[in-house]
């Protein structure tokens, strides 16, 4: 017989050992690549020469500086607006009316869309061909497809953040919909009945209500959108590039020393991705203690 | 409760959401079967099934014999492309609900020491985005020769399945009442009966929920199957990738709708064990 020492840290051992080996083995891997550890070329010794390239080097210097604004823009552009949307659409759906399960079930059904899949869908709506420049067109807006606006592979990320807004308000809007319906309206009633009018009714009663949910998938939106590939590679531009798209290109690179830069590039995103979640962490600790 | 609502104004802004959120996915319905769609039409002149046949999905008008339809089996990328996205996520699947089921056993029906880190461990990679493993992985699978073939890539798939199967699966755990296996074992049925006849039914339906989950995260994982594949290992989305980037619109529309065919069909399914509180319903932050 197996011990019951032995029970739980065997059923966990199968699962542990997938994640342990595969994502914090290559993260730690390419740590250390990062820092120039590349034994296949023979160098065994550890610098901080990659980071230093890409943070400071005149040639890469400008690149990674508007890289980084440019991922920082589009990510709080796309949380945020995405967050208000959803919150607008919610207090909408929530209430009964007629259709309300159809207007849910058209609401939710870019939740299971992969990414990549809106992406194209975004060319399809926003080039200068696409279907909005066609509305545009025969409502005698424009007359030739270039005076339709440049929506996408523009310089900031217009595109990129309009493929996050298709994704993330059904995201936000689950979250949101699920804690509206959990808590009822009660507390609005008796808000209400105390004299609160509508304003204040969604600025002292709804607002605290889902703003723990918001919050904590604000997080996982932003991580996500900080770290995607496909989206800003398919609507974005080669300068300002977005910081995943440039660590890969660096990582393709056929010289080996830019792949130490581009292990270099996905730390740096890493660390970005990690300082927040942290930060709303402890904040939330310190929000519970008070 | 709320009266219903009868307003014109609240029915017009719902309506105008829901149209907008749905967009994307009509202009793929139209694409797929537009033909000769020119700039300034809205809506096209011609309609034609043009790409499905292009794409060999459907035999050329006036051949469509059985025979013709089943040479379409060996002969089309897309339909090998879709083979392999489903080898893959079935296998990722059942590999994940398998280890996971004991993974969150543990996490949900019992204390330990060092629970929390072990729940951070396996949350992590929700948070840390793919490219950052990715690279470092990419060396080790080409050093040991998992790289390129589709044991790598569905290993690599289960990094950012685990934590959404284990979330699921231990939510399950958290309201399970273990007490009827006891009774099944002093009625001496052994381990694998008591799995089978008592605990499999009760937690059947978080299983579903956790399997389709993890299903469609490995059927949209586009970087990892690129990197690890190596150009060997095709499935849907790196087709798609690929003539993205400037392919005839109509091709494109297709492979997309038959891209996003089971991933609608899932949320047919699931709409209704759907919460936001859910654990599960994270996953759909990371398809």
């Amino acid at each position: 017989m197996i011990g019951e020492r032995w029970r739980i840290p065997l059923m966990l051992a199968p699962t542990l050992i997938i994640i342990v080996v595969l994502f914090f083995g290559s993260l730690g891997y390419g740590f250390l690549q990062s820092l120039g550890w590349q034994p296949n070329i023979g160098n065994t010794t550890f610098s901080l020469d990659a980071y230093a390239t890409v943070l400071f080097s005149p040639e890469y210097r400008e690149q990674f500086w508007s890289g980084l604004w440019l991922t920082i823009w589009v990510s709080l552009a796309s949380t945020f607006i995405s967050a208000a949307l959803a919150l607008m659409s919610a207090l909408l759906l929530r209430q009964t009316f007629i259709g309300k399960k159809i207007a849910t079930f058209l609401f939710q059904l870019n939740l299971p869309v992969p990414h990549l899949v809106i992406a194209i869908g975004m060319i399809f709506l926003f080039s200068q061909s696409g279907l909005a420049a066609r509305a545009a067109a025969q409502l005698g807006m424009i007359s030739t497809p270039n005076e339709f606006p440049v929506m996408l592979r523009d310089a900031g990320g217009v595109g990129i953040i309009l493929a996050y807004l298709w994704k993330e308000v059904p995201f936000f809007g689950i979250v949101l919909l699920a804690i509206l319906q959990s808590v009822g309206e009660d507390y609005e009633d008796l808000a209400r009945s105390l004299g609160a009018n509508r304003w204040q009714r969604f600025r002292h009663v709804i607002l605290p209500l889902v703003m723990p949910g918001l919050l904590s998938s604000s997080i996982i939106v932003f991580a996500f959108t900080f770290g995607t590939y496909e989206v800003p590679k398919l609507l974005g531009v080669r300068f300002p590039e977005m910081l995943p798209v440039m660590a890969l290109e660096f990582f393709l690179n056929p010289d080996l020393n830019a792949r130490a830069e581009g292990m270099a590039l996905s730390m740096i995103i890493a660390a970005i991705t990690l300082l927040i979640v942290v930060a709303y962490m402890w904040a939330g600790n310190r929000a519970v203690q008070r | 409760m709320t009266v219903r609502n009868r307003r014109p104004f609240f029915y017009l802004a719902v309506a105008v959401i829901c149209i907008l959120l749905v967009l994307p996915v009509i202009t793929f319905m139209i694409n797929a079967f537009a033909f000769r769609w020119f700039y300034p039409q809205f809506i096209p002149a011609e309609w034609s099934l043009q790409a499905w046949e292009r794409l060999q999905l459907i035999p050329p008008e006036g051949e469509r014999t059985l025979t013709n339809w089943l040479a379409l089996l060996g002969s089309s990328d897309v339909i090998d492309a879709l083979v392999v996205s489903l080898v893959i996520g079935v296998g990722v699947t059942l590999f994940s609900v398998v280890i996971g089921l004991p993974a969150a056993r543990a996490l949900g029906m019992h204390k330990f020491r060092g629970k929390r880190i072990v729940e951070f461990m396996i949350l992590a990679p929700t948070i840390v985005p793919s490219i950052a493993f990715v690279l470092g992985l990419n060396i080790n699978f080409i050093r040991w020769e998992l790289s390129g073939s589709l044991f790598g890539v569905a290993l690599v798939h289960l990094v950012p399945v685990m934590p959404y199967v284990v979330l699921t699966l231990s939510g399950v755990f958290a309201n399970y009442n273990p007490d009827f296996e006891d009774q099944a074992r002093t009625l001496g049925a052994g381990p694998l009966r008591t799995f089978w006849y008592v605990t499999l039914p009760a937690i059947f339906p978080g299983i579903v929920v956790a399997a389709l989950f993890a299903f469609l995260v490995s059927w949209s994982q586009y970087l990892l199957t690129f990197l690890i594949g190596a150009g060997r290992v095709i499935t849907l989305p790196i087709l798609l990738f690929a003539s993205a980037s400037g392919g005839n619109n109509a091709v494109i529309a297709v492979m997309s709708l038959i891209f996003i065919a089971p991933a609608i069909l899932t949320l047919l399914v699931t709409s209704r064990y759907l919460s936001g509180e859910s654990g599960a319903v994270g996953g759909f932050g990371r398809i």
